[in-house]
């Protein structure tokens, strides 16, 4: 029954597709037979995947970066009060910063590099898996902590047993919405100052009207964000999660 | 076993604990408070609800140290503690949780508390699965695979039903028995007390302090209603002298 609606709303939506390149004509909007074999000759020539691999990795990169920071920062401030009050408007202002600002500013100061592009991206993400954690930090139970010190675990017992653990959900939260967003600033940068990637061909095409390839370069960037949150971020869920009672 | 110079004993030493107030001022929780608990004895502390037993129990194991006075653990200090709460890790089985509290314990050690605690079946169960009897069994399991100079419970059996507290309190005094771990054991049941401990300590109401110690003469064996009703009377009396 699950699968079968998935199925059907995902048709829908193909012939949807098909009835506006009908109506729209081939030039403004292809259909889905069109934009399916300039996917398969993009993959054959290589060029898709050489595209795709630069741009995961700046998604890799700058997700990682983002996360680490975010969460020593959210766990800091979600413990700290001092550090809460301190850190709180620096968080707001970056939060409220345009993505195209801090994109802009970053190739500015620090040249059209791979460097500038990944600092860009991390620091958009940064302030969103920060207030995350912090929520998750505020929330740690104290008892256990206690029983930690109590019984003289180590600090990596404590990070590994008793913190990350609690963290957990806002982890997975953090995860699940930076990812999306993280793709969507890398594309952005790449169209701006980078030389290659899925932003990058998604910009040529553009410049030439190119339809098609457009779509293309989306819909296998969406397969693959598709396949990486099924078969890599609900797993790790899953198995985080497998001491909590079934629900009935 | 004991380092040299290192004291065998527990010697409890607080001149004073306070409290600030939310409405501002300060709140005397303990008011000279000072016992000594002989090495590999029971040592139950007794007095009326909100005297400041917890807080007690806080400043002995290190989670409080905002006090005047002195507080020497037994030998080596290592610590084993029953929580009023379970205190379990839930993403962790109750064997890893055993396991995190002391790690140096090894499967020989694990295998017979878990048997002596009726855990066996249980090793492989996440603490949710459990009732609250079971999980303060692996509390008690995890404080006891430390292998402790100081096994400190704060009332170990509250909220359980009077049957199965029973049970656990004669698991506990087997236990206690057979491994001479020096133990101070809180709680507000005189009977509780009796059964377990080789000396009572009485506290009187806020600011606690320690108002008379009663001497078990066979602790942890049963006794016959005259010798309770005797021991019940050295209390009365021992509280009578106070209240003259």
């Amino acid at each position: 029954m699950n699968v079968a609606s998935r199925l059907f709303s995902l048709i829908l939506l193909v012939a949807a597709w098909y009835a506006g390149s009908e109506i729209a004509g081939p030039r403004m909007l292809p259909g889905p037979q069109t934009v399916g074999f300039a996917l398969w000759a993009e993959a054959q020539s290589g060029a898709l995947a050489f595209h795709l691999g630069a741009t995961l990795a700046r998604v890799a990169v700058a997700f990682v970066i983002a996360m680490a920071i975010g969460t020593a920062l959210g766990v800091w401030m979600g413990r700290s009060r001092l550090a809460d009050r301190l850190a709180d408007p620096w968080l707001v202002a970056l939060l409220n910063l345009p993505a195209l600002v801090i994109i802009v500013l970053a190739y500015v100061w620090a040249g059209l590099t791979e460097t500038a592009a990944i600092i860009a991206v991390a620091l958009n993400k940064l302030p969103n898996a920060t207030v995350t954690v912090r929520e998750g930090a505020r929330s740690l139970d104290r008892q256990l902590d206690e029983m930690a010190q109590v019984f003289r675990m180590n600090r990596w017992m404590r990070l590994r047993h008793v913190l990350v653990p609690q963290l957990a959900p806002y982890l997975a939260a953090a995860t699940r919405s930076g990812l999306s967003l993280v793709w969507k600033i890398v594309l952005i940068v790449e169209l701006l100052g980078r030389p290659n990637g899925v932003g990058f061909e998604i910009g040529i095409a553009f410049q030439l009207f190119d339809v098609t390839r457009i779509l293309a370069y989306a819909i296998a960037f969406i397969l693959v964000m598709l396949a990486i949150e099924t078969f890599l971020v609900q797993p790790i869920e899953r198995h985080v999660s497998r001491w909590r009672p079934k629900a009935a | 076993m004991s380092p040299a110079g290192g004291p065998k004993q527990l010697d409890v030493s607080i001149t004073h604990k306070s409290y600030r107030a939310v409405s501002g001022g300060s709140i005397e929780v303990l008011h000279d408070m000072a016992f000594t608990l002989k090495s590999g004895t029971v040592g139950a502390l007794v007095g009326p609800s909100g005297c400041g037993k917890t807080t007690l129990l806080r400043i002995i194991t290190g989670l409080d140290t905002d006090y005047t006075g002195t507080v020497h653990l037994p030998a080596h200090g290592k610590l084993g503690m029953v929580f009023q709460e379970p205190r379990l890790l839930p993403w962790r089985t109750v064997d890893q949780n055993v396991r995190l509290g002391a790690p140096e314990a090894t499967d020989s050690d694990l295998d017979v508390l878990f048997g002596v605690l009726g855990l066996a079946a249980h090793r492989h169960h996440f603490p949710g699965e459990l009732s609250l009897g079971q999980a303060r069994r692996v509390a008690l399991a995890r404080a006891f695979a430390v292998k402790p100079d100081l096994l400190v419970l704060d009332e170990p059996f509250v909220s359980l039903d009077a049957a199965l507290a029973k049970h656990l309190q004669e698991e506990l005094a087997a236990l206690v028995t057979s491994r001479h771990v020096t133990t101070l054991i809180v709680t507000h049941s005189i009977d509780e007390a009796i059964g377990l401990a080789d000396r009572l300590f009485l506290l009187s109401a806020s600011p606690a302090h320690v108002i008379a110690e009663v001497p078990i003469a066979r602790p942890r064996s049963p006794h016959t209603p005259e010798e309770l009703a005797a021991i019940r009377g050295d209390i009365a009396r021992a509280l009578g002298k106070i209240g003259k």
